[in-house]
């Protein structure tokens, strides 16, 4: 039979998958051939073998896994005929990589090959050593590489060649065996080898500074005459491309010119004439053409300085750039981005056309243009390219303003020429794009204006107007707001109006207003709320006379669903109420931020993540903790003294706060839902909570001596965490009120007298997995219990594929019921559960004892985890 | 090494061929092509041949209902490796005459063995039609 015919079955294969309507009907096709091609595997049939693999190359390109042919490949590279080495090799490069071990086995069929009387098989083995060569197999297989390169037959030279490159990069110290072999093959005719042995010469000179000096000394002219020759041949059809000889040929010439010429005044005079050749006499209608000016240019940059050639290889670029065709324009951007290095004046002059650019149709471009822009931005054009740019925005694609605003605020920041511009283009860039600048971005705005004490007043009257338009901008509002907070009084007694400054009118109530329209703004994210808060909070010390409206708008968020934004109001509204004696310290200006912890990301290009953690606490991620840390560190130090409690600790008085209004009937009076049900809970845990702490020894906080304050702390946190899981779990001990939570409301609403009760226990714990089990049984059935466990994330990953396992001795009989899920949320957002049901024999005599296994995927990679559970409790 | 991938893609987003010459897992690479295709495919013929992607930058061209794209690094001369896939499709059609996605399906080894006459760990081995195809054309000869 001919085994290169693809066979009718692979055929029909190929007709069923393309038949197929759906992925699932796809996947149902390649799970029955595949299981077609393991059953042929393992007759070990030799007639369809290169059949399967063919088969299984059409699977694995669909993307389907094929590591069970890897053996077969080996089978037919060692088989002895052509066609089946041929198709064995190809399923070696492409369903095998060189980080499997199945490599070791192929590198002496390999070697046997290379070494083969008929030199197609050579070429084969070549060309798959080329492709797939391990360090290992490199420093093996090298020698008879080198002696390949001499082989009498061209088509194996250039392989040969190609397969150097690969064992040279695998292996650098074997560079320098290369060296003589790699002249040789430059004075080659056949363009093929002298193609392969140019990027074999290239590579060698990057990576060994010896073979680079002699290649340099000895072979430039050479290189030189070689590219003279191809450039100025005749018509060749074999190698025309549009007119021109070999293009890529003469790219890959002027790319080792490039190197050869880079650092060295000698070798880049002797190449000067035939780059100026090049680059006048090259045809520019044809990309073919184009191509080789395009790198032609890129080596005149990047060779020693010769004046006359570089005002060439710009223009060049400039005609690229005035080009209808997109690609060329695409290519000018590209060049002149690394043209700027060597000569930024030129440059420059390209400077109206590639801001055009900038705000082209098609992404590439604008991309391209865009990070030109801002290479070429200085003290002397920001003023009028941030215009440019600012003025863009407005009408720009949305998903291109992020990436324009972070550029245009680092321009900014980093050659504004004064404060005041740098607060007017800012807060143009945030009414424009504020729901897509980083958290840096605003971050150091604020920065900056605390530390203008000038311009407070300027910068709050600027923002108030901005919040008037542009009131959907949600940094722009955290700005605002935060300064409104900050310097409210400022706002309404105008004070250090700037002449540039129209005057405007803000009553006490407007400010206020300002701040009650953002807080309660839909669409804002619960940590700018949470910065609305404390606005109102300082203006109610601003503004004594608005005190009693703002602590009515403050209270409206005590019921908040979010934990922050109730924390808060809660705390806030009691700051008040009762302590006026201490709001006015509490609620001081801030200081001046530091802007040295700042400093360091102006030389960066993008705003680098604010991560330093020491001076100020602006730099924390939410962005809320930023403007309350202080003055709650004054609250806790304040309240300290004044609650007159000497010895509580820093956390207590912030339970204080908490307890004043957790009295059952503010939480009554609330007609939410979920307060409701906490109140039951709340019950619930004082009912229950009790017996259990006597039996259970593992757990800490329901015997922990603070057990009132502890609960009613957690109590806060389950009211608010179901509506608002992302919020944080302050500590570990509301976890497992959590997890009581979820054990207890199932079983108060099953009868009563359902059997024992039995405290749950924290089965396995490790950093990054909780497990939890709760216990019942059924009356009148004391042997069997039924174990529910829960499973919580504790790290910030998703576990997929998570596989619970258990084992017990003889005298238990164990039975898994299947997991809720399989896949487990970050941060134990959500909890799996799994029952398990447990007979034991010896019961009364004998108590439980299990071992469990935990396995699961976190980006994709396996995680074992493993223990025994002995902690049972006891009469179970 | 210039080259890093060369995938082929007909317009609903199929993958055709697929070589790459760099390792990357099943998942990876899957999830690649199909970002990358979706970014190709979105885009129109006005636009310019050329997509950043992650650290690569893919060059692509389309051809009937077939895209070819190739996927370089920084250093690779965008222009020159466009003028590659133009050989590319030339050789193939030179062999399959006027060559069409079926083609490439049904005769994957052999687009695959072009490829690997005309490529090699990234680095392009041969740029004479003849050449790439002879040894083809000399294993056709001995299996008919």
């Amino acid at each position: 039979m001919n085994p290169f015919s693809s066979g009718t079955r692979l055929r029909d294969m190929i007709r069923a998958i393309r038949a197929s309507k759906t992925a699932a009907e796809e996947r149902a096709v390649v799970r029955k051939e595949c299981a077609a091609i393991r059953a042929s595997i393992s007759e070990n049939n030799n007639e369809y073998r290169h059949r399967d693999l063919a088969k299984l190359m059409f699977i694995h390109m669909l993307g389907y896994p094929t590591h069970f042919g890897q053996m077969e490949c080996l089978k037919l590279i060692a088989s002895p005929g052509f066609p089946e080495k041929r198709i064995g090799y190809l399923g070696l490069m492409l369903l095998l990589d060189e980080r499997q071990e199945v490599l070791m086995l192929v590198t002496n069929s390999i070697k046997q090959d290379l070494n083969h009387t008929n030199q197609y098989i050579v070429g084969l083995a070549l060309c798959a050593l080329g492709n797939i060569s391990s360090a290992e197999m490199a420093r093996d297989l090298a020698p008879e590489v080198e002696r390949l390169l001499q082989f009498r037959d061209p088509n194996i030279r250039k392989k040969a060649a190609l397969c150097s490159i690969r064992i040279i990069k695998k292996v650098p110290d074997l560079a320098e065996n290369f060296i003589n072999a790699t002249a040789v093959l430059l004075k080659e005719k056949h363009h093929g080898v002298l193609i392969t042995g140019v990027q074999l010469c290239t590579d060698i000179c990057t990576i060994s500074p010896e073979a680079l000096e002699y290649f340099r000394k000895k072979h430039t002219d050479g290189i030189v005459r070689v590219l003279k020759d191809v450039a100025n041949s005749p018509y060749s059809p074999e190698y025309d491309v549009s007119g021109i000889t070999d293009p890529f040929l003469q790219i890959r010439l002027l790319k080792l010119l490039r190197v050869l010429g880079d650092g060295d005044t000698d070798a880049s005079d002797s190449m000067n004439d035939i780059l100026a050749q090049v680059a006048t006499k090259t045809e520019t209608n044809k990309n073919s053409g184009n191509a080789i000016l395009y790198e032609c240019v890129g080596t005149i940059m990047a060779v020693e300085d010769n004046g006359g050639l570089r005002v060439l290889a710009i223009n060049i670029l400039g005609r690229f750039l005035s080009n209808r065709d997109n690609n060329f324009r695409y290519v000018a951007l590209n060049m002149l981005m690394r043209a700027l290095a060597v000569d930024s004046q030129a440059v420059q002059r390209h400077r109206a056309t590639i801001l055009e650019c900038v705000k082209d149709a098609d992404a590439s471009i604008r991309k391209r243009a865009l990070e030109l822009v801002y290479v070429l931005a200085n003290e002397s054009n920001v003023q009028t390219l941030t215009k440019e740019l600012t003025d863009y925005l407005e009408v720009s694609d949305p998903e291109f303003r992020g990436d324009l605003s972070a550029k245009i605020c680092s321009m900014v920041e980093k050659f504004s020429p004064d404060k005041i511009w740098y607060i007017d283009q800012m807060l143009k860039v945030l009414s424009e794009a504020g729901n897509y600048v980083k958290d840096e971005v605003w971050y150091s705005l604020v920065v900056v204006i605390t530390n203008a004490p000038n311009l407070h007043g300027y910068s709050v009257r600027s923002l108030y107007k901005a919040l008037q338009t542009a009131g959907e901008q949600e940094t722009l509002v955290r700005v605002a707001v935060w300064c409104i907070g900050e310097y409210g009084d400022m706002l309404v007694n105008n004070t250090g109006v700037l002449d540039i400054e129209e005057p405007i009118m803000v009553s006490e109530s407007d400010a206020v207003d300002a701040v009650e329209i953002a807080i309660k703004g839909h669409s804002l994210d619960p940590s700018t709320k949470a910065m609305c808060l404390i606005a109102l909070l300082k203006l109610s010390s601003r503004f004594p006379s608005s005190s009693s409206r703002i602590n009515e708008i403050i209270a409206q968020y005590k019921g908040s669903l979010v934990l922050e934004l109730q924390q808060r109001a809660i705390e806030f509204n009691s700051i008040i109420q009762n302590h006026q004696n201490i709001r006015s310290t509490l609620v001081e200006r801030m200081p001046a931020l530091d802007e040295a912890s700042y400093s360091g990301r102006k030389t960066g290009s993008v705003p680098a993540a604010a991560s330093t953690s020491q001076g100020t606490s602006l730099n924390l991620p939410n962005g809320v903790a930023k403007a309350t840390s202080p003055p709650l560190v004054d609250l806790l130090d304040l309240s300290a003294d004044d609650v007159s409690t000497p010895n509580l600790s820093g956390g207590d008085p912030l339970h204080d706060l908490l307890g004043i209004d957790l009295s059952p009937a503010s939480l009554q009076s609330g007609t939410n839902q979920a307060q409701k049900s906490g109140t039951d809970v709340l019950l619930d845990l004082l009912s229950i909570g009790t017996p259990a702490a006597q039996n259970s020894p593992s757990m800490p906080d329901m015997l922990s001596p603070t057990l009132d304050k502890q609960n009613t702390a957690d109590v806060l946190d389950i009211l608010s965490s179901p509506s608002a899981p992302s919020t944080q779990i302050p500590s570990a001990g509301s976890s497992s009120t959590m997890d009581l939570l979820d054990s207890f409301a199932p079983s108060s609403s099953k009868p009563d007298g359902n059997g024992p009760a039995f405290p749950s226990i924290i089965a396995f714990e490790s950093n990054t997995l909780k497990v939890t089990f709760n216990f019942s049984k059924q009356q009148g059935d004391p042997q069997t219990i039924v174990i529910e466990a829960h499973f919580s994330n504790k790290s910030s990953n998703v576990y997929t594929d998570f596989i619970f396992q258990a084992a017990v001795p003889k005298f238990l009989q164990l039975h898994l019921e299947p997991a809720s899920s399989n896949t487990l949320p970050a941060s134990g957002n959500e909890s799996i559960t799994q029952k398990l049901r447990v007979t034991n024999s010896q019961h009364g005599k004998k108590s439980l004892v299990m071992r469990v296994r935990i396995g699961y995927k976190v980006n994709n990679k396996d995680v074992l985890e493993q223990g025994q559970i002995s902690n049972f409790p006891h009469g179970l | 090494m210039g080259i890093r991938f060369i995938l082929m893609v007909n317009k609903q987003g199929q993958t055709r061929l697929a070589q790459y010459y760099e390792y990357m897992n099943l998942e990876e690479r899957r999830a690649l092509e199909g970002e990358i295709v979706r970014k190709c495919l979105a885009r129109n013929e006005q636009q310019c041949s050329f997509v950043e992607h992650r650290t690569y930058k893919i060059v692509y061209r389309r051809y009937a209902s077939l895209f070819f794209m190739v996927g370089v690094d920084n250093e690779e001369n965008e222009l020159a490796i466009l003028e590659f896939i133009h050989l590319l499709v030339e050789t193939m059609d030179r062999h399959f005459g006027n060559v069409c996605e079926l083609d490439i399906m049904f005769h994957l080894e052999k687009a695959h063995f072009m490829l690997e006459e005309m490529v090699m760990n990234g680095c392009i081995v041969e740029t004479s039609k003849a050449n790439i195809l002879s040894p083809i054309q000399l294993m056709d000869k001995a299996s008919s």
